[in-house]
């Protein structure tokens, strides 16, 4: 009797909701929420947010069933290639990005002349602190790139819902990859992209840094490289951990760099690996050109001292954050006392 | 062209990352979504496997067709024979299954054998060795209507009762001086038919009639600390030493006692009916339905009070379907089983973890229809959880168990009443396992309103909850801290655990013992499976 109850109860509730038979966990909640929502004055209240009042999300360690969805790496996004597609993008990137910012992060860019001689189409790989980053390059990575690039960005995070699938497709280019893996979709894809003449701009860290300092670089840069034989342009940001750090939800204003490395080719039978290390290896040159002066940096280099991208090894959390603090002290813009 | 069907997909072991949903942790009555670090693995249990599409057709071939060393079941019958048939109790399976249970369609078949060769002395015995005697409805729900109208009312189908001074006949016993005692009626008769259901890998083989018709006399031989201590694990046949004693006793019996004719089944682990199918799903496959029951039924839950609940959850009846039935020789039937039970429920574990995690949910194999007390909260969890392994324990040796229960300060009184006394008059004195045996455990086995009340009531044996606590001896040994989550604070106290309001309380607790950088493992379990830990 106490079990018809419960179902009873469950029907009624599952009646209210309305049933989407196999809907892979995409179905809204959607009347019990606006009920949530008019009794809250429109607001909906912290415990009423998230899983299990809406979809789940679903674990970038796990497959997809490839027909269970068309999020996510399924996702396509050859409208966003569009002549109409790209001329929204330019204005937003123009109109919108540009002076926000211009506002918030006034970047200080150099090494362009290391391409130069570069025709495209090529790999952008970056070091990556923030979502800031993305912003920062699209507005002052040069416009003869610009103009037919993609951003390869998390399936898991961009692509999970249809709102964000298509704000970041149109916004920024963004094209789904897998992060923790060259998976046979995302990486075909974007072979076929940069074979057709567009550029990448990629993190091979595969999300943001958690505590400023860089995460493991991961191949999935190299290996395009290695597959298309174009050049990777190693490119380092500093700065933009500091204006919206991970987890930060409103920015605030601080002085960004931004400093191109020389294009690196893959050398005859080169593995993905090896190109990945030297694709790590330049940008931590690049940051401590960015740090220390170009001179000073290319003797670390010389001399194998290159401090690493990930911070001093084997030592506890705080002493990282306090490393951190130390070496980018000397970075940080001196006030201007006078005038 | 119609798509092919997707089979069972095998177990898995989910790496949490930044996306993956809240999991699911069962909390006794009631479940909760629980955020795991990222980082945390998550073992879901392997699909349930297809059922067999013609069970009574199997059983049939099964009694035709015996494996090992024996005879087709009609050849071992004949008229004016003793037959005894023993079946498992209420403790399996778990929850109670649908109807037919499988007992019932065993036994039937059995019957229908006995009837073509004119067999008239039958007697049917409930092999509940010291649980709890079983109610008419119960039995009428194992072994079914037809079954129960024809032997019960003339007396001949009954509770085992292993206090029974007149009952029960020592068969010998094994080089190791283990007194094999059963059932005078099971150890008498020409042929004994044991209709066994195999639940989890240390059912059936000789332990179903070693210990199921046997007294405590016998039992303590292989119920007893060192046993319990030396079986890593109780679910592995090949490395426990509970088996191995069950085996010896084998032997006698297969020399000084009845022909047994085994016949073992398997069932699939589709644990839940359909309003409560997402308890067995990966969250992150709920669709909008599988939401929808959970927030009514756990805010319906959160409203209702404890008793009610318990009423809920304990009349659920699980959809299981049998895989297999294998009949004939003890040790050739078992072998088949074990492997089938394998089939449904190894899931392939690389490397221990410092922290294992589990939610309790409301039933264990001695709470059926019944309160889970204390004591069965750590016998679940100690006991039954953490022995679902295969070569190491999912968590390493040192680390730190966290289960997730209410663990009410709370016993059934007819059920379990020695179990009151000795959560008040042994574990106030220790947790030791081997003191208790030491000091307590004689004691409390031949009290004799103990032993009136499992005869003649619906008690547990009075050694019963002593069993509870060895069977969690090798976990206690193994583990360096168990922390509860969200249980009485007095009674996980009482218990020697360490209590947590939270998840993340319990972490945090568990920091003092394996560090700041744990390595977590939950266990997403029921539906049971068992770890394979390479």
């Amino acid at each position: 009797m106490a079990t018809k109850v419960l179902v009873g109860l469950s029907d009624r509730i599952r009646r209210t909701v309305g049933q989407s038979p196999a809907d892979h966990g995409l179905a809204r909640l959607g009347p019990l929420v606006r009920t949530v929502r008019r009794g809250s004055g429109g607001r909906i209240p912290p415990q009423f947010k998230g899983f299990p009042f809406t979809a789940p999300t679903w674990p970038s360690t796990v497959e997809r069933d490839s027909e269970s969805t068309d999020l996510g790496i399924n996702y396509d996004t050859e409208w966003s290639r569009s002549p109409v597609s790209r001329t929204v993008r330019r204005a937003l990137v123009e109109a919108v990005m540009r002076p926000g910012v211009q506002a918030l992060a006034a970047p200080a860019v150099s090494g362009l002349d290391r391409l130069e001689s570069v025709v495209g189409p090529v790999i952008f790989a970056a070091n990556h602190q923030s979502h800031m980053d993305t912003f920062l390059l699209l507005t002052v990575i040069p416009t003869r790139f610009r103009k037919r690039m993609v951003v390869a960005a998390g399936a898991d995070y961009f692509f999970d819902k249809r709102w964000k699938a298509t704000l970041s497709a149109l916004s920024i280019g963004a094209i789904p990859i897998e992060r923790r893996k060259v998976s046979r979709t995302s990486s075909d894809r974007a072979q076929q992209l940069l074979r057709q003449g567009w550029s990448l701009m990629i993190f091979p860290e595969g999300g943001r840094s958690p505590d400023g300092w860089a995460g493991e670089f991961k191949a999935g840069a190299a290996f395009l490289s290695v597959r298309t034989g174009l050049p990777i342009v190693p490119v380092h940001i500093e700065g933009t951990g500091r204006i919206l750090p991970k987890g930060s939800k409103l920015p605030r204003r601080g002085a960004t760099a931004v400093t191109y490395g020389e294009p690196l080719h893959p050398h005859e039978g080169e593995d993905a690996r090896s190109l990945s290390t030297r694709m790590e290896a330049a940008i931590a040159q690049l940051a401590d050109e960015q740090s220390d002066g170009w001179w000073v940096a290319r003797r670390n280099a010389a001399a194998g001292t290159t401090p690493p991208l990930q911070g001093p090894a084997g030592v506890a959390g705080w002493r990282k954050t306090w490393a951190l603090e130390t070496s980018k002290s000397s970075q940080r813009r001196p006030k201007r006392t006078w005038p | 062209m119609s798509t092919p069907k997707r089979g069972p997909r095998p177990g898995f072991v989910l790496e949490v990352d930044r996306s993956t949903p809240p999991t699911l942790f069962w909390h006794g009555e009631g479940y909760r979504l629980e955020k795991l670090p990222v980082g945390s693995r998550v073992l879901y249990a392997p699909e349930p496997l297809a059922p067999l599409e013609d069970p009574r057709g199997a059983i049939r071939h099964a009694l035709m067709n015996p494996v090992g060393d024996s005879q087709p079941l009609a050849s071992l019958m004949f008229s004016g024979m003793r037959l005894t048939i023993a079946f498992d109790d209420i403790s399996l399976p778990l929850p109670p299954m649908q109807a037919p249970d499988i007992r019932q369609m065993v036994i039937e078949e059995v019957l229908e054998v006995a009837a073509a060769a004119g067999v008239d002395d039958v007697e049917l015995i409930a092999a509940l060795a010291l649980h709890r005697r079983m109610t008419e409805a119960e039995l009428r729900h194992a072994v079914g209507d037809r079954v129960y109208d024809a032997f019960a009312p003339s007396g001949r189908l009954y509770n085992h009762d292993a206090e029974d001074p007149d009952g029960m006949t020592q068969l010998g016993a094994t080089p190791q001086g283990e007194k094999v005692i059963m059932n005078t009626r099971a150890a008498t008769s020409d042929l004994l038919v044991y209709v066994n259901i195999n639940l989890v890998a240390m059912d059936g083989g000789w332990k179903s009639t070693a210990t199921g018709l046997t007294s405590y006399q016998s039992l303590k031989h292989h119920h007893n600390v060192h046993t319990m201590r030396h079986s890593t694990s109780f679910m592995d046949q090949h490395k426990s030493e509970l088996h191995h004693s069950n085996w010896r006793m084998g032997k006698v019996i297969q020399e000084s006692g009845p022909k047994v004719f085994q016949i073992e089944t398997t069932l699939n682990n589709d644990a839940f009916p359909d309003p409560f199918g997402f308890l067995t799903k990966r969250e992150w496959e709920w669709n909008a339905r599988d939401r929808a029951s959970y927030l009514a039924s756990s805010k319906a839950l959160s409203a209702t009070p404890s008793r009610i609940k318990r009423q809920i959850f304990h009349s659920i009846k699980a959809p299981h379907k049998m895989t297999s039935v294998q009949a004939g020789e003890v040790e050739a039937v078992h072998k088949i089983t074990t492997e089938n039970v394998y089939k449904q429920q190894i899931v392939k574990v690389e490397g221990q973890t410092d922290i294992v995690t589990m939610g309790l949910p409301f039933i264990c194999p001695y709470n059926v229809n019944s309160i889970m007390n204390p004591i069965l909260v750590m016998c679940t969890g100690l006991g039954y959880f953490f022995n679902l392994y295969r070569n190491k324990p999912v968590v390493r040796m040192g680390g730190v168990l966290i289960m997730s229960h209410p663990t009410p300060w709370e016993f059934h009184p007819v059920h379990h009443p020695s179990y009151i006394d000795f959560f008040e008059q042994v574990l106030s004195e220790t947790t030791d396992p081997e003191r208790m045996e030491k000091e307590f455990e004689q004691k409390f086995a031949e009290d004799e309103w103990y032993r009136h009340l499992y005869r003649t009531s619906y008690a547990y044996h009075g050694v019963h909850p002593f069993y509870m606590w060895y069977w969690g001896a090798h976990a206690l040994e193994h583990l360096g801290k168990v922390i509860i989550v969200g249980g009485d604070v007095r009674a996980v106290r009482r218990l020697g655990f360490s209590p947590a309001s939270t998840l993340r309380d319990a972490l945090e607790i568990a920091s003092d013992v394996v560090g700041r950088s744990p390595t977590i493992t939950h266990l997403h379990n029921p539906p049971i499976f068992m770890a394979d830990v390479t």
